[in-house]
Parts: structure tokens; sequence; C-alpha cells
């Protein structure tokens, strides 16, 4: 099976206020098969949104490629890239801003319609409200009618206008409650079995991901730092970021922990791109830093073992035993 | 007087125009114990937290019903002088957002130089000095530079590090802390909730713990209150409650989580959405989205079943 999307040495720089590069994303390569989940987890500030708006072409790369197809939406411009959107739609946190308070639901999501000329909106949008689970009645009324849940709901139909190959979701359901939550995650993952939709995952909750997602890659500082299949990572993580990040997720309660989520925690913040240390740049708050790593940052490399799918992982020391 | 409880909330009600936000809430907390009040957004649980503390949103909520019983004293009687001297004193309390709490244009260190000053009358050398060890205490450099940063200058962790020493910096007998790590990542979560787990033990001190999030509760405290609509639907201690929930509404919660489920497989969703204030039923609040419900379970509160260390309050408990 050939890839859907085939990211390549994806980097995307920012300036801050005061002109110095802020290196959000460095050379990010990963290839997203139909119909599959890829979730990306990591703390705040380690480049989850700018790989996501950077995949979207919301933001321009500064360097590296974007196949989608024959497309290489990196460079692609002007009416190419305008039909290449069609294909690849986003859903964020916070549905309120996302949505035009003025506008009623129809206009909102038949909006997308509109600007691609597509025909048949009215039954398109009855029908999209339908698939999402929203009432017909909801056609007429305002966002602010609407509960978190509702307004999530909307936000998905109006993403699936144009039938999408790729829904990227940014934290979709990060703002809501576990109950509303559960019920938004058994629609993305109804819409995957039903149409066959690929998605990309992003959430700093990690239980949720590990929920939804075929693979994981972990995020730090603008890069990939594991990744592999959804439950190999979280039964035997290699790199002591992820070992990390696993075991501060709180318990499920009712239920004893696993042994392997012996709380490690973490110490020092969450990292600064302003700030990015010599040598691996999780070796200021690595529990099982060696010399090595404060001078070689480590490749991502294939890991032995011969699984399938493959599992990448960049540490001079994957797997290395946990604090004493 | 010493063997009466910290705080005992006897019969809780707030309401606001809207209609009753609280009702019939009762609730203990002995010293050196951490009680968790959990539920989703809506429920109640900053307000019922704010009127302990005498800061409810003025008009809009108000006290409608019962005592708010602190070592003794009923703090719905007290004038604003006296609250003001138990407030950051005797009871202190962590926000979900410290950015709002702290004040912009004041540096760290004379923000809790003023709680010293306040409630301590600490000043020169020896304010510096307990500002220094406060942030020494709860895991920032209690150095000159540091209290000389803006809060801005701060990352969001940080800030909470802050905002718990200014609460702990009069060694408080009860804190109440509402979502402390709901804005945070899960690793600095971690690292706060070992905070003020540890500063809760070291001090004695009893302390209510706020958060939508059951593992946290799970994790940390050893009770806990679920509140459905405004009211408790159970209580009781962390292994009990989760280990064999009553209450269909605490057991729907439970199911729910992405972690308790087969990964990719559907989640028990809880049909339905939380009746808001004025429109909730004379009954049980939950009755419209029970699997369980019977034919008076609409328009007759439920009675208290009480077992040893769990309470739920339903006219067809499970188990
Ligand atoms: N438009 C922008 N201009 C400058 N810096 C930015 C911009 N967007 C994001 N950044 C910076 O890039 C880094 C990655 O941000 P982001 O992708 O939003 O992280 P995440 O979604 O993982 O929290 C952060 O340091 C952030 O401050
Ligand atoms: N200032 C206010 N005026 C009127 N109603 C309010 C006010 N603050 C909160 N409420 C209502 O009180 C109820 C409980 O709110 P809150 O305590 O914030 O819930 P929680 O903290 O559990 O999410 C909600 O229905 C909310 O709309
Ligand atoms: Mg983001
Ligand atoms: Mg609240």
């Amino acid at each position: 099976m050939s890839a859907l999307l085939s990211v390549r040495n994806l980097v995307k720089h920012y300036r801050d206020r005061d002109g110095q590069p802020v290196r959000a994303l460095n050379d990010v390569s990963f290839d997203l098969m139909p119909g599959e989940i890829l979730g990306i987890v990591g703390e705040s500030g380690c480049g989850k949104s700018t790989l996501g708006r950077t995949v979207m072409r919301l933001e321009t790369p500064t360097s590296g490629s974007i196949r989608l197809g024959d497309l290489d939406l990196s460079r692609a411009r002007g009416g190419k890239l305008k039909a290449a959107r069609a294909d690849i739609q986003m859903v964020f946190q916070d549905p309120f801003g996302a949505l035009n308070p003025r506008h009623s639901v129809e206009t909102i999501i038949g909006e997308p319609l509109i600007v691609h000329g597509r025909p048949d909106r009215a039954a398109r949008v009855r029908q999209l409200l339908d698939l999402v689970g929203l009432p017909q009645a909801a056609a007429r009324r305002l966002p602010h009618e609407f509960s978190g849940g509702q307004r999530q709901r909307i936000a998905i139909a109006r993403a699936l206008a144009l039938s999408p190959k790729v829904i990227v979701a940014d934290e979709a359901v990060s703002a809501l409650d576990v109950s509303i939550q559960s019920q938004i995650l058994n629609l993305l993952l109804e819409l995957r079995r039903e149409f066959g939709l690929s998605m990309i995952f992003i959430s700093h909750d990690l239980s949720v991901v590990r929920h939804v997602s075929d693979r994981i890659a972990v995020m730090y500082f603008g890069a990939f730092v594991e990744y592999a299949g959804a439950g190999a990572l979280f039964d035997a993580p290699l790199h002591p970021y992820t070992r990390a990040l696993l075991s501060a997720i709180p318990s499920v309660p009712g239920k004893a922990r696993p042994r392997h989520l012996g709380r490690i925690v973490l110490k020092g913040d969450v990292p600064d791109p302003a700030n990015r240390p010599e040598g691996c740049p999780f070796h200021p708050r690595c529990f099982a830093v060696r010399d090595q790593c404060r001078t070689t940052p480590p490749a991502l490399a294939v890991q032995t073992g011969g699984t399938q799918p493959e599992r990448l992982c960049a540490c001079h020391f994957p797997g290395a035993a946990g604090p004493a | 007087m010493s063997d009466a409880p910290l705080l005992d909330i006897r019969d809780l009600g707030l309401k606001a125009v809207a209609g009753p936000l609280v009702e019939g809430f009762n609730l203990t907390v002995e010293r050196g114990e951490m009680v968790g009040l959990v539920g989703e957004s809506g429920c109640g649980k900053t307000v019922t937290a704010l009127s302990i503390l005498g800061l409810l949103p003025h008009p809009a909520v108000q006290v409608s019903a019962g005592r708010i019983l602190f070592r003794g004293t009923d703090l719905t009687t007290l004038d604003e002088p006296a609250m003001n001297g138990l407030r950051g004193n005797r009871i202190a309390m962590i926000f979900q957002e410290p950015m709002t709490s702290l004040n912009p244009i004041m540096t760290i260190g004379d923000q809790i130089g003023e709680v010293l000053a306040l409630h301590r009358r600490l000043d020169g050398a020896a304010c510096a000095r307990e500002t220094a060890r406060l942030l020494d205490m709860v895991g920032l450099p209690g150095t000159s530079a540091q209290q000389g940063r803006y809060p801005f200058q701060l990352s969001g962790g940080q800030r909470q590090r802050v905002m718990i020493a200014m609460a702990l910096a009069c060694e408080p007998d009860l804190l109440i802390a509402d979502e402390p790590t709901t804005a945070l990542d899960v690793t600095v979560q971690a690292q706060i909730l070992e905070l003020i787990k540890e500063m809760q033990e070291r001090l004695g001190m009893g302390c209510i713990l706020v958060t939508h999030d059951l593992g946290v509760v799970a994790d940390i405290c050893d009770r806990a209150v679920v509140m459905y609509a405004g009211r408790i639907i159970e209580s009781g201690k962390i292994n009990a409650l989760f280990g064999a929930p009553m209450h269909r509404y605490t057991r729907a919660l439970l199911d729910t989580i992405p972690g308790a489920n087969p990964p990719g497989q559907d989640l028990p969703a809880i049909p339905g959405s939380v009746p808001p204030p004025g429109e909730r039923p004379s009954g049980c609040a939950f009755t419209g989205r029970c699997s369980a419900a019977l034919d008076r379970c609409g328009t007759d509160l439920p009675p208290a079943i009480n077992r040893a260390d769990h309470h739920v309050f339903c006219w067809n408990p499970a188990s």
C-alpha cells in the first residue's frame, strides 16, 4: 500500500519579536497510510500545531516536501493549492473560536462547498448534519446556541464537507468534559471506519492519543524523538522522554497502575525554543544522561528487532534503565 | 473544640437568578486529609470552593442555606474584615490560571513579601529570608534574581509554584486548590501534584482538590465527593468509591475514560447532557440519562445510602 501523505524533512522556522529564528519544526518525516490515524504527542511548545498547520499549508514550510498524491503541497500555489486543500482539512481545539458567531450552522458547514463551487449544497449540508449526529433543526441556529460538544460536531461537519482524505485534528477534544470527549472520539473513529479517513491526531493527552491512534510520534523540540505502533510505544517505550511522559499520565481510577509506569517525575520545565541545549535536546532533563548526550545529538534511527511497523528512536541509549 | 472537624459544611445551598446552583451540600475535611471534589464542568465545584472563602461573585451568586463551619466558626456569618483575616492566612486557595491571580506588575519576591508582611508581620531581612525559603520549598531557586522576576517571565508551571508558595506562606490549616494543574502539561502536572501532596502532608493541612480529572483524584486524594448538577451524588474513600461505584453516573464516568477501554473501540458514552440550573428535575438530576431509573427517580429526591467509607444518593444503586 502506498502512502496517502508523504512528509519529508519538513522544517518550519519562525522569527520572534527580536528577529531571532524560532526553530519550531526541525526535519520531520513520516508517511500517512490511507485510513491510518497518526497520533502526535508532546509538551506545549514542542511544535505539534506547527506540524499540523504546515502540513495543511496554513504555513509556508522553510524547507522539505509534503506529497499528497501527485502533488508537492510544499510548493503548490494558487488553483492547485486550493484544490489540494479540499483533500486535507483541520479541526481545532476551540470550536467556538473557529466558527463565525454571526453565521447560521447551515452557512458555516456549507461555506467550503461555495468556495470550491460544489453543487447541491443544501442536500449535502443535511447529509453532513446527519453524519455528525446533529438534528436537522440545527441548520438555522447560531453557534452560541450549542454546547461545546455540539460545536465541535459543527466544526467536524464543516471539515468533512468536501469529503477530504485527511483530517488534521489539533487538540480537537482537549477542551471537552470526559463524557462529551468520548462522544466525539466515537464519532471520529466511526468516520474512519465508514470512509477510510486518515487522520493526524494531535493532543497533549496521551491516553486519548493511545485510544485512537495506529501509530504515535513523540515530539520534543520540534522533532520526532520516538515513532512506533501505538501498542508498542505504550507497552515498551524506548526513549527516556517517552517513558517520563507515559509515567506522568494519571492512573485509570479503580485500576492498579501498570508496573512499568512507575512515576518518573521530570525535573525542569517544558523546553524553551529560544534556549536550545547542545547535544541531545532532552539531556538536561534526562534521568539516564551520559557524557555523549551532552555533546552529540542522537539521530532518529531504526531500532533493531525488525518490528512492523518500524520503530524509530532518537537516543544514544534507547531503553536505558529508569532512575533509581 | 479541637475534635471538631477542620471544615464542616452543612446543607449548603447556593443560588443565582437562573435558579439554585448547589443544593444540600455536606462535606467534612479533617486535618491532614486530601479530599477530591469532582464532576463535569458546570456542576458547581468552583462556586462551592469560592463560598468557603467568602469569594462568591457578588451579587450574582449567594448563599441560600446552610452553614460553613471552620474550626467551629460559621464562615457565612463573618463580616468582611473577619473573613479577610482568615483568607490567605488560615485558609488559602490556588486557582487554575495563576496569571490572573498574580499581580502582573509586581515582582514575585514582592508579592510573596506582601503576604508575609500582611499576615505574619515580617519585614526587611526576615521577610527576604522567608521569601527565599518558600521559593526553595516549592522548587524554585530562591535567589534574588528569581525574586526579581515578573510573572510574565515565568512558565505556567513556575507561576503555579509561585502561587503555591504564596498559599503556603502562612502555613494555612486549609488549602483549596481549584483545577491547579488543568492548564499545565502532564509532566508539569505530575510535579505540581507531587508538590501539593508533599506540602499537605508536611504541614498537616486539610486540602480540597477541585478537578474534573478522576485519575488525578485517584492518585493523590484520600477521599472524594462526586457532584452532578449541583448536588453530591456519591462520596467515599477512593478505593471504595472508584473500586465499586454505586451511582450509575460515577460508574458511567469511569467507564467512558479512554484508558479504561480497549484501544480503538467505541467508548461507552453517556447519552444526553447535564440539565442546567433552573431546568433540573425535583428528583435526581441524572434520571433522564440513567440506565436504571425508576418511576420516582425524577420526582423524589433519592435517600442517602451509607456503607462503611462510602455514601450514595440513589433510589436504585448498583451493587
Ligand atoms: N507564528 C509564530 N511566530 C513565532 N513563533 C511561533 C509561531 N507559532 C508558534 N511559534 C513558536 O513555535 C514553537 C512551537 O509552537 P506550537 O507548534 O504551537 O507548539 P505546540 O502546538 O506543540 O504547543 C513555540 O515555541 C511557539 O512559541
Ligand atoms: N457569576 C455567576 N452568575 C451566575 N451563575 C453562575 C456564576 N458563576 C457560575 N455560575 C453557574 O453556576 C454553576 C456552577 O458553576 P461552577 O461552579 O463554575 O462549575 P464547575 O466549577 O463545576 O465547572 C454553573 O451553572 C454556572 O453557570
Ligand atoms: Mg498546539
Ligand atoms: Mg470550575
